[in-house]
């Protein structure tokens, strides 16, 4: 579980982040989602320690995060899974170098055990035959993909998602949202993903959280986010014709 | 008001800067990878600049021998001078210095543009995320490389440059092999070589840090990667020609 208490984060004097207070349940897919410019990747920044917060408090599964040294910091760094909107796979390196850093940074296997568990990653995130090409050579989804496989590869307790489908097409992206589902059941991990798609939310949204000008403005799942009467949360989810038209029928 | 925001603008950087070498230095997270990523610097770096050094050194000695023999044109002059000239400038100053500019144009541009692109597409962000000191991933191997091997491009660009004068001085009539060779044998002093090497190790460092500052910094997107590796190599220059008039007036005066 990841528990974010009275954050505030500013940036040249402008206030990003405004008290905002979350809790991300494991074995759950937590979502962050809000307009572009709501403050929801500075939270997530904020989270990982990409950003240090002006006050208030992270903490992983109680350990509290923003007091920690650098050594502590990259102690709970290991545990952390991401997956970024452009998939950030090292160009220079295959397909199967990219999956094996973290194996071969981190652990003592042994060349064979972390050949396994490369294709291991790679068979669940339904690649199969790609080990030797780059990144440049894979489609978006592909992409998103191994970036999934990389960030499941040290078995973490805490994944990362940043904009899983932006830049796929729906079908695709379908595909990502619900293989994020799966491995978070899977391995019981606290996930966190940050979307605007409200195919995502629909799809794999257990627990919601909407960023409104840099506050948490609503709390809630999937079924409950098509009922709220929160007026902003409602112009952000109702601002597609489709999704106007399904909340008409 | 201009030149204070200049002062400050460069403490900034130089401060900056500094604290990047500080990441850097610090312990590796793995030796092993470490260990591969030296020897993957010294290939791409080291390797692909020995084919333009060669050119631009064999072509550098033909001029300079043909230049010098044109303007020592006088009987009261030995001939085997104009080998001596060759060596000497060669040694002193063509092949530690003006290999080590054009080093900068070549690795310090790419350098930075590789950094800068890793950045921009969060890669470096990625290394962070696993708990990797990116800084010293991604900087120290190019440091250590380029320490390793700029000195052994300076040394073949100084066999290089004479060679080109020798094949100079085969086809022109305006000198001979001998006087040539004599010349390049003349009052050899062992300490101008130390002297090119002292050197090229200051300008070794500052070819790889200074693009890889200019390119872990960079914001923005494919534009900046661009200005990122120009300021790279006009910065990486600029120093080059200070520390070249420091350690000269150090080492030699």
């Amino acid at each position: 579980m990841i528990e974010v208490k009275n954050v505030n984060k500013s940036f040249s004097g402008k206030q990003i982040l405004n008290d905002v207070s979350i809790a991300f349940n494991k074995g759950e897919t937590n979502l962050i989602i809000g307009a572009s410019g709501s403050g929801k990747s500075v939270l997530t920044k904020c989270i990982i320690g990409l950003h240090e917060v002006d006050s208030g408090s992270v903490s992983y599964d109680a350990r509290e995060f923003t007091t920690m040294n650098f050594k502590e910091r990259k102690n709970i760094r290991k545990e952390i899974g991401m997956l970024f909107q452009g998939s950030a796979l090292f160009d220079s390196l295959t397909v199967e170098a990219n999956v094996r850093f973290p194996l071969e940074m981190y652990t003592k296997k042994s060349a064979e055990e972390i050949l396994e568990r490369v294709n291991f990653c790679l068979k669940r995130v339904n690649l199969e035959n790609v080990n030797h090409l780059y990144p440049a050579e894979l489609s978006g989804g592909m992409q998103k993909r191994v970036g999934i496989a990389r960030a499941i590869a040290l078995n973490p307790s805490y994944l990362f998602c940043d904009e899983p489908n932006s830049g796929l097409d729906p079908q695709t992206g379908i595909v990502i949202d619900n293989l994020i589902q799966e491995i978070t059941h899977e391995y019981n991990i606290t996930t966190i993903v940050i979307t605007h798609d409200m195919n995502s939310v629909m799809e794999i949204g257990d627990n919601i959280s909407y960023i409104y000008k840099g506050k948490k403005w609503w709390e809630g799942n999937k079924q409950e986010i098509l009922k709220t009467d929160n007026k902003e949360l409602n112009e952000f989810v109702y601002s597609s014709r489709i999704m106007q038209k399904f909340r008409n029928i | 008001m201009f030149y204070n925001y200049l002062m400050l603008s460069i403490f900034h950087h130089i401060g900056k800067y500094f604290l990047l070498l500080g990441k850097v230095f610090k312990t590796p997270d793995n030796y092993k990878l470490i260990r591969k990523q030296i020897i993957h610097e010294m290939m791409s770096l080291g390797i692909g600049s020995l084919g333009l050094i060669a050119i631009i050194s064999l072509f550098m000695g033909a001029v300079v021998t043909l230049q010098t023999a044109s303007n020592l044109n006088n009987p009261l002059l030995p001939a085997y001078l104009i080998g001596y000239a060759t060596r000497e400038s060669f040694i002193l100053e063509m092949a530690p210095t003006v290999m080590s500019l054009i080093l900068a144009g070549k690795i310090g541009s790419n350098i930075a543009s590789e950094i800068g692109a890793m950045r921009i597409t969060e890669q470096i962000d990625a290394l962070e995320i696993m708990g990797v000191n990116s800084a010293s991933y991604l900087i120290f191997p190019k440091i250590i490389a380029a320490l390793v091997f700029i000195p052994i491009i300076v040394i073949y660009s100084m066999f290089l440059g004479a060679f080109g004068g020798f094949i100079v001085s085969l086809y022109s009539s305006g000198m001979t092999i001998e006087s040539y060779i004599t010349g390049l044998r003349y009052d050899f002093k062992a300490f101008s070589i130390v002297y090119a090497m002292i050197k090229t190790v200051f300008f070794a460092f500052v070819i790889t840090s200074i693009p890889s500052y200019h390119g872990y910094y960079t914001q923005g997107g494919a534009l900046e990667i661009g200005k990122s590796s120009t300021k790279s190599v006009v910065y990486t220059s600029i120093v080059i020609l200070i520390i070249n008039y420091v350690l000269t007036q150090l080492l030699l005066l």
